[in-house]
């Protein structure tokens, strides 16, 4: 994983791995947490947690509307179960039984979704969630949390387990760089400002938070101060925040790894439109699937960069 | 683990065979009545299943406290065939749930007796449904948690002979079977429509009892409408304990109405009012 290299920073763990690192601790603290596998716990890491907790790890077979299903019936009994799978096969496969199971009825169920995104790589367009996010979004009271680090994803997985309500965590697959110190304070639904800036805002999520500060560097160099902000909870959003950035600053890139509709940006977008409307530019997957291929390839080749926000960036610096 | 609970099921009593009877006629009144008020509703599928409702809320089979919804140790029943909400809303209203009058507000707006069940709006809901196919993943968490906690309450979910159709039903009989769920049973309302045609058109219901057997389940067929027959048949199943049990309910879809019980174009329709006086008469 090259992004953020540029500007300094280290590679840690993947998120995937600091949420199973996190839900393992949390599990020795709260007997209430359940962990509801799909047959890919060694995938989602959820088996750091199974194997201590083997009498509250169920493993229901390669079947995400059952998985769901059984999640439904155990938060109803005051159980706080973590459903996870891959988050292409939790979200399409058992998306209504999400909408009817969990959002409906407001069941505190928590959605984990792993190997989102294109970063996944080699495994190719079936196994990568490009749409997770906006289906996640759909859903009336369900908090969508997408980190951006492995503290954060540690921190966002305790948010989550506190948190009483449905929630969707969208965990990644690669390594990816380090951010946050450790022990970041994380607080749904409140955006974190890891840059300051007066002439634009670059609002990003997940591993492009890495891409954006890269980018606020690089912008720096052509005497464009550019703000950086981690809306890690897409929803609900922080629009005091995006308010903020429309009023303060020039305009706003946003940078999802994510389709370019109903994610990140088009909530952002909503919010700017009716807060504070300013010029926008979005570095996201477009409207399309990707392929197979290294990560780093894909990111590049998908126009997931630094270079792609610096783009936007500029123009709306220069008004254009 | 489960000592602060009930450890020894004290079940409530139980209605003569001549009560139930009558509490069968009074609840087929009560569906016809506030679906025909409604307009719209799925009366038929929800006569089909009346003498099983009748002996799970009635006959002394679920263990439950209708002041106390929440109940920890209740029993549990799950209407996967979401849109037969009517029996059960009348069977709630009769265990005093809620009072008889709302009713008469099925379907309305602002009332919480919706067009399918809804856990959040109505006491002695357990899931909400609708969406065919989830119950029974729905019944299993509860199961499993009642493992979790050493509880010993009994969940019981009813399907559909239609809805099981839906693939989702035949993961959660896999996962169960596995899990060896002691607590959980299936009955499945086998009346032998679906919305628009015959069961036997679109799958073969003749074998239902081999494959949920090849499944893992213990099996036992009966005669839907014999109250004794699903009395036995229910408390079979809450005995069996080295796994999940269902119950294939042979039924009559609109059971109670000639007109209805000739003609499965009656699912989803509500009875209009100028045939509802003789209809009430024929059910007495």
């Amino acid at each position: 994983m090259n992004l953020g290299a540029a500007v300094g920073l280290k590679l840690g763990k993947a998120t995937r791995d600091a949420f199973g690192e996190a839900l393992r601790d949390i599990g020795r603290e709260n007997p209430a947490v359940v962990v509801v596998d799909g047959d890919v716990s060694n995938s989602t890491r959820t088996e750091w947690f199974g194997k201590q907790y083997p009498d509250r790890f169920f493993n229901v077979g390669i079947a995400e509307s059952n998985l769901v299903g059984v999640a439904a019936g155990l938060a109803a009994c005051g159980k706080i179960p973590v459903a996870a799978s891959f988050a292409a096969f939790l979200l399409c496969n058992a998306y209504d039984q999400i909408r009817m199971g969990v959002a409906f009825p407001r069941l505190n169920v928590k959605l984990v979704g792993s190997h989102a995104g294109i970063s996944i790589g080699e495994d190719g367009p079936s196994q990568m969630a490009i749409e997770d996010v906006a289906l996640a979004c759909a859903l009336p009271g369900v908090a969508v949390l997408v980190p951006a680090d492995e503290h954060a994803a540690r921190a966002a997985t305790r948010a989550m387990i506190a948190h009483d309500g449905p929630t969707y965590l969208r965990v990644g697959r690669p390594n990816v760089p380090v951010i946050y110190d450790e022990g970041v304070s994380f607080e749904i639904g409140k955006a974190i400002t890891v840059r300051e800036g007066g002439d634009v805002t670059i609002i990003a999520n997940g591993l492009m938070v890495a891409a954006a500060l890269d980018a606020a560097a690089r912008l720096a160099e052509q005497g464009i101060q550019a703000r950086v902000v981690d809306m890690h909870t897409v929803k609900p959003l922080d629009e005091a925040a995006v308010a903020a950035a429309g009023r303060e600053t020039g305009g706003i890139v946003v940078a999802e790894e994510h389709l370019h509709h109903g994610g990140l940006g088009s909530m952002v977008a909503m919010a700017v439109a009716r807060l504070h409307p300013c010029r926008m530019g979005f570095v996201d997957l477009g409207d399309t699937y990707a392929e197979s291929g290294a990560p780093d390839d894909l990111l590049r080749a998908y126009g997931l960069t630094a270079e792609r926000i610096v783009e936007e960036a500029t123009r709306i610096a220069r008004g254009g | 683990m489960g000592d602060q609970h009930a450890s020894t099921r004290a079940q409530p009593a139980a209605a003569t065979l001549d009560e139930l009877r009558d509490m069968a006629r009074r609840l087929r009144r009560e569906v016809l009545i506030m679906t025909t008020e409604a307009g719209s509703g799925h009366p038929s599928s929800s006569f089909s299943a009346v003498e099983i409702m009748t002996q799970l809320y009635f006959g002394g089979i679920l263990r439950h406290r209708p002041q106390e919804p929440h109940w920890p140790d209740r029993d549990r029943f799950i209407l996967s065939k979401g849109h037969a909400a009517p029996i059960l809303y009348a069977v709630l209203a009769e265990a005093g749930y809620f009072p008889k009058a709302e009713l008469r507000t099925l379907r309305r707006l602002g009332s919480p007796l919706e067009g399918h069940p809804n856990m959040r709006r109505l006491p002695g809901v357990e899931a909400s449904t609708g969406s065919l196919g989830q119950g029974l993943s729905i019944g299993l968490g509860h199961a499993l948690a009642a493992r979790l906690d050493g509880r010993d309450y009994q969940v019981y979910v009813l399907l559909g002979d239609g809805e099981i159709e839906e693939g989702q039903v035949w993961e959660a009989a896999m996962t169960a079977a596995h899990q060896r769920v002691g607590n959980l049973v299936a009955i499945v309302d086998h009346n032998g429509y679906q919305q628009t045609a015959a069961v036997s058109q679109v799958t073969d219901p003749r074998t239902y009892g081999d494959k949920w057997a090849a499944f893992g389940w213990r099996v036992e067929e009966i005669d839907g409408h014999d109250l004794e027959a699903v009395r036995q048949a229910l408390l079979a199943a809450r005995d069996y304990d080295a796994g999940p049990c269902v119950i294939i309910a042979h039924t009559v879809k609109g059971k109670g109405l000639k007109l209805m019980e000739d003609d499965f174009t009656w699912h989803g329709r509500a009875l209009p009012k100028d045939k509802l006086e003789q209809a009430l008469e024929e059910l007495g």
